[in-house]
C-alpha cells in the first residue's frame, strides 16, 4: 500500500492562498474612497449589466473583484442576510460590521476546508454614517480576514500600487468630484507607471450619499451625470440629481 | 441568530443558492415560520382586532392618486384616530389597505421588502403587473385568516413606467385581482365613496384636482359610514393622500392638505351633501 505524499499544513495553506491571489490579480481593480458626503465606489468595468458594485441595504454597499460567479453568490447571500435581518428586527439593526463578519466566516470556512476550492474574490463592505467619522469600510480578502480601512482602499490586480498612490493623495473632506478624479487617476495608472485614459463608458461609479433624502442611500452615477462630473469637475446641482432619481 | 444555525457562523447554504429573486420564496425555503401564511390557526373562535376602513384611488393623465382615511375601529369603538393605511410599495407604486390593521401592516412590510429585494438582486424593477401579481399571491396566502374574519383587502396603484400611465388594481379576499379604470374604492365606506367618485370623476383632472376628488369621496364615505373617519379639523388629522407619477411616489404634506380640506369643509357648510352633479 502506497503512502500519500506528506504536505505540511503551512504548504497547503500557502498553495491555496497563492491560487486565490492569482485569480484575484487577473481582474481589474475597484477603489473605494471616503468623501465629505459619503463613500464613492469606482471600478473599471465596461459591462453595463454585470456589476462589481452593488447595493446591499439602506446604508450598505458591496464591491468585489475576482471571479464573477463567486462574488455574485456572496452578494446575493448578503442581500438575503440583510433583508432577513431587517425583516426580523428593524432596518436600523442591519450593519456593515455584522455583514462583514458573516462574509469573513463564510470565506474563512471555505478557504480552510480542504474539500472546497478557495474563493478567488476580495470584497469591500462599506456603510455610510451620519458623518464622515461614522463611515465604515471593511476589506475582506479571500482567506476570511477582515481589515478595517479608513480613507481609501483598493482591491484587485495592481491593488498595492493603487493603494499607495491613493494613500499619498487622499485627504479628508474631499468633494465628490475631487474624489472621483483621484479614483480615476489611480485606476488609469498601469503597472509600468504609464497612464491610460478612462472614459465614462469604461467606468462603473456608485456612491453611498448620506445627503440623499431617501432611506436607501445607494446611487449609481450614470451617463451624462458621470460625464459632467468627470469633465467639469463641478458637482451636479441638487435639483437635477433629485429629478433623475426622485 | 438566523444566519448562524451551526457553530461555523458561515452563511447557510440557502443564502448562497442561486435561483430565486423573491424574498418570500427565500423565507419559505429558509425560515417558513416567518411567513404570515404559514401560521397555525386555532380551529375556531373569533378575535377582536382593529380594522382599517376606506381606501380610494383615481387616475389622472399624469399619474394616479391613492388616499385613505385615518380611522381604525374595533367593533363600535374607534381604536385609533390617526392610523396610516396607505404606504409606498416602492418608488413607483403605493398600496392602501382595508381590513385587519395588524395583518395589513405586516403584509405591506413583506410586500415592500419583496419589491426591494427583487430590485437589488436583479438590478431592475418588476413590471407593474408583476408587482400586482405578487400582492395577489400574498392575499391568497392569508385566506385562512380571512375566513376567521381577519381579512386584508388592498388597493394597489402605481405608475406603469413601460406604458407611461397610472393604473389601479383592486383585490378580493381570495387574491382575485382586477384592474380598475378611472377610479376605485375598497373597505367599509367604499360604496359611498364610489358613488361620490362616479359623479365627480372626469378624465382630464390635474393632480391637484384628483387629490381634491379623493378627499371629497372620503368625506362622503365618512358621512354615511360610521367606520370611516372624516377630516378631523380640530386635531388636524387629515386623510393620507399620495400621488404617483413619472417622478415617483409623493405623499402630500399636511400643509398642502390643510388647504384642500378646509376649502371642502367651507363649501360643505353651505351645501352639506357636497357638489351636485347635473340631472341630465
Amino acid at each position: 500500500m502506497s503512502t500519500p505524499f506528506y504536505v505540511s499544513p503551512q504548504q497547503a495553506m500557502a498553495d491555496r492562498a497563492e491560487y486565490a491571489r492569482k485569480g484575484i490579480a487577473r481582474g481589474r481593480s475597484v477603489v473605494v474612497l471616503q468623501y465629505n458626503d459619503g463613500v464613492i465606489f469606482v471600478a473599471e468595468n465596461p459591462s453595463r449589466a454585470l456589476h462589481k458594485v452593488s447595493e446591499i441595504y439602506d446604508r450598505i454597499a458591496f464591491a468585489a473583484v475576482g471571479k464573477y460567479n463567486e462574488f455574485e453568490t456572496l452578494r446575493i447571500g448578503g442581500v438575503r442576510y440583510a433583508d432577513l435581518r431587517g425583516y426580523t428586527y428593524d432596518r436600523e439593526d442591519v450593519t456593515a460590521r455584522g455583514l462583514a463578519n458573516v462574509y469573513a466566516q463564510t470565506l474563512g470556512t471555505i478557504f480552510s476546508s480542504a474539500g472546497e476550492k478557495p474563493y478567488e474574490v476580495e470584497l469591500i463592505v462599506a456603510e455610510v454614517g451620519a458623518g464622515p467619522e461614522d463611515d465604515q469600510i471593511y476589506r475582506l480578502p479571500h482567506d476570511g480576514s477582515i481589515v478595517d480601512e479608513h480613507g481609501s482602499v483598493a482591491v484587485g490586480g495592481n491593488a498595492d500600487q493603487i493603494s499607495s498612490y491613493l494613500g499619498q493623495r487622499h485627504r479628508d473632506g474631499m468633494s465628490l468630484a475631487e474624489a472621483l478624479k483621484l479614483a480615476v487617476e489611480s485606476l488609469a495608472r498601469d503597472t509600468n507607471g504609464g497612464e491610460r485614459t478612462l472614459t465614462a463608458e469604461q467606468l462603473e461609479v456608485a456612491v453611498l450619499d448620506r445627503t440623499r433624502p431617501q432611506q436607501r442611500k445607494f446611487k449609481r452615477l450614470l451617463g451624462s451625470q458621470l460625464t459632467r462630473l468627470l469633465d467639469g469637475g463641478e458637482a451636479p446641482a441638487s435639483g437635477e440629481e433629485s429629478a433623475g432619481e426622485s | 441568530m438566523e444566519a448562524n444555525p451551526r457553530s461555523t457562523g458561515r452563511l447557510p447554504a440557502a443564502f448562497l443558492t442561486p435561483g430565486s429573486s423573491s424574498f418570500t420564496d427565500f423565507l419559505a425555503a429558509h425560515q417558513p415560520d416567518l411567513l404570515p401564511g404559514n401560521r397555525q390557526l386555532p380551529a375556531q373562535g373569533v378575535v377582536e382586532a382593529p380594522h382599517g376602513t376606506t381606501i380610494v384611488a383615481a387616475t389622472f393623465p399624469g399619474g394616479v392618486v391613492l388616499a385613505g382615511d385615518r380611522r381604525a375601529t374595533m367593533g363600535n369603538v374607534i381604536a385609533q384616530r390617526d392610523i396610516e393605511k396607505v404606504f409606498p410599495a416602492d418608488e413607483y407604486s403605493a398600496v392602501g389597505i382595508a381590513g385587519t390593521a395588524g395583518l395589513a401592516v405586516e403584509m405591506v412590510k413583506l410586500f415592500q421588502l419583496e419589491l426591494e429585494h427583487f430590485e437589488k438582486v436583479e438590478g431592475a424593477q418588476l413590471s407593474l403587473e408583476g408587482k400586482a401579481n405578487r400582492l395577489s399571491t400574498m392575499i391568497r396566502s392569508n385566506l385562512g385568516m380571512a375566513m376567521q374574519g381577519l381579512a386584508v383587502v388592498p388597493l394597489f396603484a402605481g405608475w406603469d413606467v413601460d406604458r407611461g400611465k397610472g393604473r389601479i388594481f383592486s383585490y378580493d379576499v381570495t387574491g382575485g385581482r382586477s384592474e380598475e379604470y378611472g377610479y376605485a374604492a375598497t373597505g367599509s365606506g367604499s360604496l359611498f365613496a364610489r358613488g361620490a367618485l362616479k359623479k365627480l370623476y372626469r378624465e382630464d383632472l390635474t393632480a391637484e384636482q384628483a387629490a381634491t376628488l379623493v378627499v371629497q369621496a372620503l368625506y362622503d364615505a365618512a358621512d354615511d359610514d360610521s367606520a370611516t373617519g372624516g377630516p378631523d379639523l380640530a386635531r388636524r388629522i387629515y386623510p393620507i393622500v399620495t400621488v404617483i407619477s413619472d417622478e415617483g411616489y409623493r405623499r402630500l404634506t399636511d400643509a398642502d392638505l390643510a388647504e384642500t380640506v378646509r376649502a371642502i369643509h367651507e363649501r360643505r357648510l353651505q351645501e352639506p351633501d357636497g357638489p351636485r352633479a347635473s340631472l341630465l
